[in-house]
């Protein structure tokens, strides 16, 4: 009898932990990770259409529960992970038509992506904080 | 002893057949999600300081729902394929990652059509 695949203990080859970090295996997990954080925060966004949905009080809680400090931090967590998820998915959009392959090109793409998911981030926040302090 | 031949115990191991049409709609949801994504972070930036009346008054426009109702559907669509795609590589017991799928699948649903109700109610009343 053919046991199921789940049943045997097979010897695992070596993984994440014994690899040096690197700029491609790191953009690749934090692609993972921001994916998995996007999907929490979109949770966010269905309570933000409900407490606007249910009217002005239930709206100001969750206005005030956004704009607290932990609010803040979640959001800037999230704005981060958005653009991070934004930028290497055009990176990998790219790639599945066969664009950027070569290694020198895949570092390059992978520098630029964190440093444009950090800029935009930092503009959001900028925008942001200028309409919040009423100076937009 | 296997009573079964060869050709038995490999029948039906291969591909899912089903696979492409996953691959193909987390790509075009992604595609779909580059406009719509930033249109709603910029929407909802605005909107996070400003009053009540004024983001119950943004979803009186028949564009910002139609945006809206596209966004939502695209992100929730999106989030269930890439969140299916890291159960099935982490999860080697097949009933705990069968029931983490629907679970997650049935929850995007759950989630995409509640903010679609409660828009629509924004946009009607």
């Amino acid at each position: 009898m053919l046991s199921a695949p789940e049943d045997i203990k097979r010897p695992l080859s070596p993984h994440l932990q014994i690899y040096k970090p690197q700029i491609t295996s790191v953009l690749s997990i934090l692609h993972r990770g921001t994916g998995i954080v996007l999907f929490g925060g979109s949770l966010l966004w269905c309570l933000w259409f409900v407490a606007l949905a249910a009217g002005r009080d239930t709206y100001h809680h969750y206005q005030d529960l956004l704009l607290s400090p932990i609010g803040l931090i979640i959001l800037m967590g999230w704005s981060f992970s958005f653009f991070y998820h934004l930028c290497n998915g055009i990176r990998h959009l790219l790639w599945d038509i066969g664009i950027g392959y070569e290694m020198p090109t895949v570092r390059k793409s992978g520098w630029t992506v964190v440093f444009s998911s950090i800029i935009l981030t930092g503009i959001t926040w900028t925008i942001g904080l200028m309409k919040w302090k009423g100076l937009l | 002893m296997k009573y079964e031949s060869s050709l038995k115990q490999a029948q039906g191991l291969g591909s899912a057949k089903s696979g492409v049409h996953h691959w193909l709609l987390q790509r075009i949801t992604a595609i779909t999600l580059i406009p719509l994504g930033l249109w709603f972070v910029g929407f909802f930036l605005l909107l996070l300081t400003s009053s009540y009346e004024d983001a119950h008054a943004a979803f009186l426009s028949p564009w910002t729902m139609a945006l809206a109702v596209s966004f939502i559907i695209a992100l929730f669509y999106h989030a269930s394929l890439g969140m299916q795609v890291i159960w099935e590589d982490y999860l080697s017991h097949k009933l705990t990652r069968w029931t983490l799928i629907m679970g997650t699948h049935l929850l995007c649903s759950f989630l995409a059509i509640l903010s679609l109700i409660s828009i629509l109610k924004v946009f009607l009343t």
